[in-house]
């Protein structure tokens, strides 16, 4: 570690950054170059996602075809598999364990770590992050929760198993269930190193937005992905410490028998001695952070989302304003809604009536931002990249499972879906697709800027989006229809009593959606893969995009910008604008104004 | 059923390979048209096509869904308030639906309408304070009309009171079963701890309690038609959700506090067995379980018994390796039937004696 006492500091003069002579550690390892930091986060979001989305193709099997033998679970699930059929016991780790890594691992560090990182520095003209050397912890940190969480998958009693939301008793007690042994521990350790990671992120993030912007670049200028990644680390750091302290909190029950979740509990034939604690407490704070997770996974990809499909619709993003009065009333809204998950928890069914009003309200600003998007893509000059497909793509899921959420958050409606696969359909679409499908067009992108200058194939693009589209909704619409057949979710078989045999055949329908929508992420891996080393070098400025990333060295130099910093003299979407006669465009010839470019004469300034 | 599968497979497997054909196809059309990896107005074209099958798609989804599977939706509710609740879902769902359709409707045409052309202009068009203002207002004056039509509903089912005399009983949940706990004559519940559970005791009721003599636990719950019941729901162990989904009822059971939903049944097993959706879909089950039963019995196993409908109280909270098993039947009878059962339970008294 010592390379870093001399490492250079953020260089925030117009002169560029020093070069340090550097080893294959402080560059590829330990580096606290944002670029670097953003591919780290990337690959190694990927390869949990692998696991993730891997775990939920061996349950969907289960599912569809219910205590049947197959070889690929002896293979991976070893002594859980005994003769090729799944264990209850493994059924609910895997459950437990997709949810957790899907929504904190891939769709929080693997989507926002990845794009806030390699995105704030680059869009608001900075050479990098406010402390480079913060950043580097915050991955490593998030490195380190990885690798303890994939190393619970071998504990000997099976990994956590009581659902992601981990709600006590069931969680704290190991008579309850095997996986809350060892595996629950280790569980609670990698979250809280999570935590710590995502907080010393979000930090960065916030002061590098606040401070760091170049000349010129006033916060109403910023690009909405700026604006989206601000939002986001902002209400991470309002809500991961409270997920922080309910985990201290349920280690403290677990280990050093106290009682803060636990109270008259009769179990394995003997009482505990735990009094007066409650598991409602665990899951107002569970959800204090929880609800605002899903702003924190989402925000980034609506972000991503207004940039690209502004820039390939080769018009400005309809309602700017609106687009980021919306991510601030979202942001605000997510953090009093969290009782819409406890409607029938027990609490006062007073609070539900105050937590549906609110959680209706979030609608507003979420129907202003698809009815922009809409817009947005209105007499425009649609470019089908397969990122600005992927955009296209969010919206569709972001209203389907924004719509069912309507049903839902209305406490009344809920008592009868709640838990059940009606619920599992709905967040699927509106916030495990879409965010999915934010960070793929982040992807298809902002790969050039990754890979200095390489491009992803976009014939495999188009086959990898529109077989994930189909199989996307193949696989949760069909769901809703289960859901409000009343089949509770985390059933390990629907069959063991006769009142869901005839769901039989959608679950066999879901299922063989979800195997060809996994199978056709290979073709994405492999594009990824390949397009590393051998993609296409494209332009400097493939996408004819305005922001100022695209002005930036292609090749990676630790200070983004070979000369000075440029200035900035307009606002990030200035597509199609015309001149003052209406002949021809701003710049004759080229559809697009970047940032950089002042402002021309007769110009008017887009007041926004 | 199992063809109808096969044919999606196959359906979907050749939409796959043809895109993978064509697209093919059109990585070998000459250096001209691949030489970038941004997309060409061919690819514009494509796609936006593409997006036009899109939308279709989707809705040919939605009617396959409903025309297939649209009878496994729950029958018609078997509770006073449930039909409330039916309602609300009902105007929910067609909103949601208009709504739906609509927006994605304009949302992949567009995409297929302005796809890119080298020709084409793009409008500049960042801002309509009207048009914004109209798509806020709209959202505002609708969801306010649904929250406070949703709102009365709600505090209507949730207003748990002990006015119009409603019989208590106490569902019992523990991994991975259930009891059921009747007042009995007083129609009060004794005292219960778990610290007070021992032997035959298995609820921890305080047998000193002079409400508890007359109480009468079972593993069955019997319900008399058109009597108001108040639930009181404790756990033994970890979280619980008593889940009764043909009476539109749930209420989580949480160690260390009693919880709460009241409802009136309306309809009796006997009736519900004769409903129409509830005889057709008994029907498709029993199908399945003969279709089964040969296989079994083709391998020499017990076959099944025919399936006959009851209502279910169902664990709707991940509790352990067997929360998938952990039910309890639910008998709604007449008056009479019910008198004539409770009279057969014995009190918890005469069940401490033995």
């Amino acid at each position: 570690m010592s390379a870093q006492a001399h490492a250079p500091a953020v260089d925030h003069h117009d002169d560029h950054g020093h070069h340090h002579k550097e080893t294959f550690i402080t560059k590829y390892i330990f580096s606290q170059d944002h670029k670097m930091i953003s591919k780290q986060y990337l690959i190694t979001g990927l390869f949990m996602g692998i696991i993730g989305i891997a775990m939920s193709i061996l349950f969907r099997m289960q599912l569809a075809w219910p205590e049947e033998p197959f070889t690929i679970f002896e293979i991976f699930l070893g002594k859980w598999a005994e003769g090729g059929v799944m264990d209850p016991s493994v059924y609910l780790a895997l459950v437990t364990i997709h949810g957790t890594i899907m929504v904190f691992f891939v769709l929080t560090a693997g989507l926002s770590g990845t794009f806030s990182n390699l995105l704030i520095p680059l869009q608001i003209g900075a050479r990098d992050m406010a402390s480079g050397f913060l950043n580097m912890v915050s991955y490593w940190l998030f490195f380190l929760s990885s690798v303890i969480m994939v190393l619970s998958l071998f504990v000997e009693a099976g990994p956590a198993s009581a659902g992601w939301t981990i709600y006590p008793p069931l969680s704290a007690l190991p008579q309850a269930i095997p996986g809350s042994g060892a595996g629950m521990t280790l569980w609670l350790v990698s979250m809280a190193i999570f935590i710590a990671s995502s907080l010393l992120g979000s930090l960065n993030y916030v002061v590098t937005v606040l401070n760091l912007r170049t000349k010129g670049m006033s916060m109403t200028r910023l690009p909405l992905t700026i604006w989206a990644f601000f939002i986001t680390a902002v209400i991470g750091i309002v809500s991961f410490p409270v997920l922080l302290s309910a985990a201290l909190m349920l280690i403290m029950d677990r280990s050093f028998g106290t009682s803060f979740f636990l109270s008259d509990i009769y179990i394995a034939g003997e009482v505990l001695h735990n009094q007066g604690g409650s598991p409602v407490l665990f899951e107002h704070l569970f959800w204090f952070l929880g609800h605002p997770e899903v702003y924190i996974v989402l925000l980034p990809a609506l972000g991503i989302t207004s940039e690209i499909i502004a820039t390939n619709s080769r018009k400005p993003i309809f309602g700017y304003r609106a687009m980021v009065a919306s991510i601030l009333a979202i942001a605000f809204l997510s953090t009093i809604v969290w009782g819409h998950h406890m409607f029938i928890s027990g609490m006062n069914p007073f609070l539900g009536s105050v937590f549906t009003f609110t959680t209706l309200l979030i609608a507003i600003p979420s129907a202003v931002k698809a009815f922009n998007y809409i817009t947005t893509l209105w007499k425009g000059n649609l470019q089908m990249n397969p990122a600005m497909l992927f955009s296209i793509g969010l919206v569709s899921t972001f209203i389907t499972g924004g719509l069912t959420g309507i049903i839902l958050g209305d406490s009344a409606l809920d008592i009868n879906v709640h838990d059940t696969y009606f619920v599992v359909a709905h967040f699927h679409l509106v916030m495990g697709i879409s965010a999915l499908y934010g960070l793929f067009a982040g992807v298809y992108h902002w790969f050039p800027k990754m890979f200095q200058g390489r491009m992803m194939n976009k014939n495999l693009g188009y086959v990898h989006f529109w077989v994930t589209a189909i199989g996307a909704y193949g696989v949760f619409f069909p769901m809703h229809f289960i859901g409000m057949a009343g089949l509770p979710r985390r059933y390990y078989t629907n069959t063991n009593f006769p009142y869901f045999d005839d769901l039989a055949d959608v679950n066999v329908v879901i299922t063989i959606f979800a195997i060809i929508t996994a199978a056709v992420q290979l073709v994405f891996l492999w594009n990824f893969i390949y397009s590393i080393f051998y993609g296409k070098r494209g332009p400097k400025n493939p996408w004819k995009s305005n922001t100022l990333e695209w002005t930036a060295e292609v090749k990676h130099i630790h200070g983004n910008w070979d000369g000075p910093i440029p200035h900035v003299y307009r606002w990030a979407y200035d597509y199609s604008k015309l001149n003052e006669d209406e002949s021809d465009y701003v710049i004759p010839g080229e559809d697009f104004v970047p940032q950089t470019v002042p402002l021309q004469e007769n110009e008017e300034e887009m007041n926004h | 059923m199992t063809a109808f599968l096969v044919v999606l497979v196959i359906i979907l497997f050749g939409v796959a390979v043809w895109q993978m054909s064509k697209i093919f196809e059109m990585s070998k059309t000459g250096p001209a048209d691949n030489a970038s990896e941004v997309a060409s107005d061919k690819d514009n074209n494509v796609n936006g096509w593409l997006m036009m099958g899109f939308v279709l798609f989707i809705y040919l989804l939605s009617i396959i869904s409903f025309w297939k599977w649209g009878d496994v939706l729950l029958p018609e509710s078997a509770s006073e308030h449930g039909v409330e609740i039916d309602q609300l879902m009902l105007i929910s769902m067609a909103l949601i639906f208009v709504v739906g359709i609509v927006t994605q409707w304009l949302l992949h045409y567009f995409a297929f309408k302005y796809r890119g052309k080298k020709t084409q202009r793009a409008t500049f068009y960042a801002d309509n304070d009207r048009l914004e203002f109209i798509w806020t207002i709209i959202p505002v004056i609708v969801l306010a009309g649904l929250i406070i039509y949703g709102l009365f509903t709600w505090t209507d089912i949730m207003d748990v009171n002990t006015d119009d005399d409603p019989m208590i009983v106490e569902l019992y949940a523990y991994q991975f079963d259930w009891r059921a706990r009747y007042g009995g004559e007083d129609n009060t519940l004794g005292e219960a701890n778990v610290r007070l559970i021992e032997g035959v005791n298995q609820l921890g009721v305080d047998a000193s309690d002079p409400y508890a003599q007359d109480d009468v636990v079972v593993n069955e719950l019997h319900l008399p038609v058109g009597r108001k019941v108040l639930f009181k729901m404790r756990s033994q162990d970890v979280l619980h959700s008593a889940y009764m989904p043909h009476f539109r009822a749930q209420m989580n059971c949480v160690p260390g506090m009693i919880t709460q939903f009241a409802f009136t049944p309306t309809v009796t097993t006997e009736e519900m067995r004769m409903n129409d959706a509830v005889v057709d879909k008994v029907r498709r089950i029993n199908e399945i379980r003969r279709e089964n039963s040969r296989e079994l019995a083709a391998k020499g196993e017990e076959t099944l018994e025919p399936y006959e409908f009851d209502y279910l109280l169902l664990c709707n909270k991940i509790c352990g390796n067997n929360h998938y098993n952990m039910q309890m039947k639910i008998i709604v009878e007449t008056q009479e039937e019910y008198d004539a059962w409770i009279a057969e339970q014995a009190t918890l008294a005469e069940a401490l004696k033995q």
